[in-house]
């Protein structure tokens, strides 16, 4: 049991006072610290004291105590940042002189823009287009050579410094029009059409479906976009309706979906957030994801 | 309530002494003799390869560094005479780790702690720092006597004389280990005129404070205290290695010189010791050898010249202190002859996995691969499937060419029907066969795709095993690599 009194008792054995306290019959020394590490304990407090003033440490009503030497991560950040780009300068002015064409051929250059390229695609792109360019439903895949906008590497920069539908001057414009809502087809209409759709890249089509009369009604109001032979139109970003890649499934239902309510993804113009350098690099980078014509 | 204590219980047991004691300070005696000469040769050996190594040249080419030992951590490469190795064949060092422990086993269980007294960089720094506090302030009782008698003139100048030689030898100790770091004269030149890195600076300095600290200072309680070796030691031993011993069969009753000559006179049985105390006075961590194997011992033999050196003077046999164990100890006095069993189970397997592990460590740096290719299989997305119908799956491939020079290469694809490969950025003039330039001495990371036109769905897996081939234009070196080529 803890003894509390507060006496002044000596240990017979070493001779040292006892600070009072007791536990089961064993008794606590009184043994001071060492003097070193007293010291050292005012010398950390010192020491402390210091940190409060040099560096920013107290919280003010609008702000905060900003230290002797003004000292601020950020700051020290752009440095290294300015320091960074020092190294990398020439490096990044040769990527930005240099003709698209070219750099896939200067493998000093490939190796920066695709390194370059990834980084920025991982920050950008990838939210919609998968970190490895695999897309989603609505976002297209980057590592195929289905390209709505063209896949050469002039298309492909020119996409990702403008955009499509982003609503920027020189954006990709284009629209599948809602040909449901807006009443320009029936509803019956639309199911054929849209079994035509789908036996134009070989899948199967519902018993009953006139394919004559379904090929008329895409003459009509389809291949003024997709083409006469439906093979698409980059100008346009019109899909390539013959080939096995759909950017929103090719399930009747959802292409009866398509055309009743039209679609019209928007990608945006990034030549307003990021400099021409970088979106070359990211051009390059998707270029060689594979897809690239 | 407790039971109050008595004084008695709490009286200590006398005969473990105080727990803490400052540390006594130890006056080792200069002695002669032939483990004496064979500690000054291993001494002058392994300083020697340690200071001067790194300006040992040796020819690589054009571009590579011609130091015969050179740790290149910018490049990550290591470079030791014919052999250069990159980061990932860290494994020899592995394997040499292993060599190393094992030949330590090895020592232990033939000569005991001859690591510890010939060969530990703690042994031999100390050693030399020794010699130069007996040359500057004198051998033992001089050092003492000095010791005691406090502050002069010519104590001082000593003492700032011995730390001068000290520091300079310590100095020179970091000095010396930056220079496997890099190129020694350049760097030598840098640090003369204070444009070397930071980096080496600092380290000339840990290593200068290490050096005169643990050698200057510390002395034998690194040994004692520090070291986990003589406690693994301790457990790796058996009877059969041959320690540091001293002869009690030989040595005990010990008389004086007089008394001993008295009784032989009588025709009595008496000790070859004559209680001298020499292999105390030289002993390097003061300890008594004649109190039987103890782990302040550092197996210097340094007891045992001092010990021949009497028996020589008084006309009797050497090795009173000698090379021995238990066994022959007991042998003797029970009048058998003597048997010494280097070759043991233990001997043998150790020899055996050093051998082992060396050979096989030779083998795979003799067929070591200078053109070499890692394969990672794209994840995102694994496969794509191309508007004609064909399949493409994409590769990250990182080629190595530890060559010194430039290379060009063709790469190869087999296994999936069909296959085409297209690597970005390559050119060639055989169409389906890129060729491309590898640079050298370098990896060279490239994108790679392959397309596989199956003539039905059925004739592809989900998983079929493709493999890629690199080849060396010039040389005809090949190379191989496999990976899986996957279905959507
Ligand atoms: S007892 Fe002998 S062998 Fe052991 S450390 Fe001392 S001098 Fe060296
Ligand atoms: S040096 Fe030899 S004779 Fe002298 S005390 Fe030691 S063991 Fe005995």
């Amino acid at each position: 049991m803890a003894d509390h009194a507060h006496h002044a008792e000596i240990d017979k054995v070493t001779g040292t006072s006892t600070t009072g306290h007791e536990w089961d019959g064993i008794k606590e020394l009184n043994t001071p610290l060492p003097r070193w590490w007293i010291w050292t304990f005012y010398a950390c407090i010192v020491w402390s004291l210091g940190y409060f003033l040099v560096y920013p440490a107290w919280p003010l009503v609008n702000g905060y105590t900003t230290g002797f030497f003004n000292y601020s991560s950020r700051a020290e950040l752009a440095v290294d940042l300015a320091k960074l780009d020092v190294v990398r300068g020439d490096k990044m002015a040769a990527l930005a002189t240099a003709p698209l064409a070219d750099i896939e051929k200067d493998p000093a250059l490939l190796a920066l823009a695709r390194a370059k390229g990834k980084v920025v695609f991982g920050d950008n792109c990838a939210a919609c287009h998968g970190s490895g360019g695999a897309g989603a439903k609505g976002y297209p895949n980057l590592n195929d050579d289905d390209w709505l906008w063209g896949g050469t590497l002039e298309q492909i920069e020119k996409t990702l410094l403008y955009g499509a539908r982003s609503g920027h001057d020189d954006a990709h414009q284009g629209n599948m029009p809602a040909f449901g809502k807006d009443g320009l087809l029936e509803k019956d209409q639309i199911v054929q059409l849209a079994n035509y759709v789908r036996s134009l890249s070989g899948l199967s089509v519902r018993p009953g479906t006139d394919l004559a009369a379904a090929k008329q009604l895409f003459a009509d109001n389809c291949s003024s976009c997709h083409g006469d032979e439906a093979k698409g139109n980059v100008e346009l970003g019109a899909p390539n309706l013959t080939d096995r890649i759909w950017l929103y499934g090719s399930d009747e239902a959802t292409l009866i979906e398509t055309m009743t309510n039209g679609r019209g993804g928007v990608m945006p113009a990034w030549n307003e957030r990021l400099d021409p350098a970088t979106i070359k690099a990211m051009a390059v980078y998707v270029h060689s994801l594979g897809g690239g014509k | 309530m407790n039971k109050p204590l008595r004084d008695t219980d709490l009286v200590p047991d006398d005969d473990g002494g105080p727990l803490y004691a400052a540390g006594k300070k130890i006056y080792p005696q200069r002695v002669s003799g032939s483990f004496r000469r064979i500690k000054w040769i291993l001494m002058a050996v392994c300083l020697g390869i340690y200071y001067f190594l790194p300006f040992v040249r040796w020819n690589r080419g054009l571009g590579a560094p011609d130091q015969a030992v050179l740790i290149d951590l910018a490049n990550n490469r290591f470079y030791f005479f014919f052999i250069e190795l990159w980061p990932q064949e860290i494994y020899y060092f592995t394997g040499l780790l292993i060599v190393a422990a094992i030949t330590l086993f090895l020592m232990n269980a033939l000569g005991g702690r001859v690591w510890c007294g010939y060969l530990c960089p703690q042994t031999v720094w100390t050693d030399l720092f020794f010699a130069v506090e007996r040359l500057v302030e004198g051998d033992r009782r001089e050092r003492m006597r000095k010791a005691e008698e406090g502050w002069s003139l010519q104590r001082g100048s000593e003492l700032v004389l011995k730390h001068s030689i000290w520091l300079m030898i310590a100095w020179w100790t970091g000095g010396a280990w930056v220079l496997y770091f890099a190129d020694a004269p350049t760097l030598i030149k840098d640090l003369v005129t204070f444009q070397a890195p930071m980096v080496a600076y600092i380290w000339i300095g840990i290593l200068t404070f290490t050096t005169y600290t643990l050698a200057g200072f510390m002395r034998e309680q690194v040994c004692v205290y520090m070291c986990p070796w003589p406690r693994i030691q301790a457990a790796l031993t058996d009877e059969w290695a041959l320690n540091v011993t001293y002869k009690y069969d030989r040595g005990e009753q010990r008389t004086s010189l007089k008394k001993a000559a008295q009784a032989r006179a009588l025709g009595e049985q008496v000790g070859d010791c004559v209680d001298c105390n020499q292999c105390v006075a030289v002993c390097p961590t003061g300890i008594d050898i004649r109190n039987g194997p103890q782990l302040d011992c550092i197996q210097c033999g340094l007891c045992i010249d001092a010990c021949d050196n009497v028996m020589t003077k008084i006309g009797r046999p050497t090795r009173l202190i000698g090379y021995d164990n238990d066994i022959n100890i007991h042998r003797r006095m029970e009048g058998k002859p003597e048997i010494f069993k280097p070759l043991r189970a233990r001997t043998v397997v150790y020899s055996a996995l050093i051998a082992g592990i060396g050979a096989i460590m030779l083998y795979a740096l003799l067929n070591r691969s200078l053109l070499d290719l890692n394969v990672l299989h794209d994840r995102n997305p694994v496969a794509v499937r191309l508007s004609d119908g064909s399949i493409r799956n994409g590769y990250t491939i990182r080629f190595l060419n530890k060559r010194g020079f430039d290379r060009v290469i063709a790469v190869d694809v087999s296994g999936p029907p069909n296959a085409v490969i297209h690597i970005v950025g390559a050119d060639s003039i055989v169409p389906d066969r890129p060729m491309i330039i590898l640079a050298r001495d370098a990896t060279t990371e490239l994108r790679v795709l392959v397309d596989s036109r199956p003539s039905s769905e059925e004739d592809l897996a989900p998983s079929t095993p493709v493999a890629f081939h690199v080849t060396d234009i010039g040389l005809g070196e090949v190379a191989s690599a496999k990976d899986v080529f996957v279905k959507p």
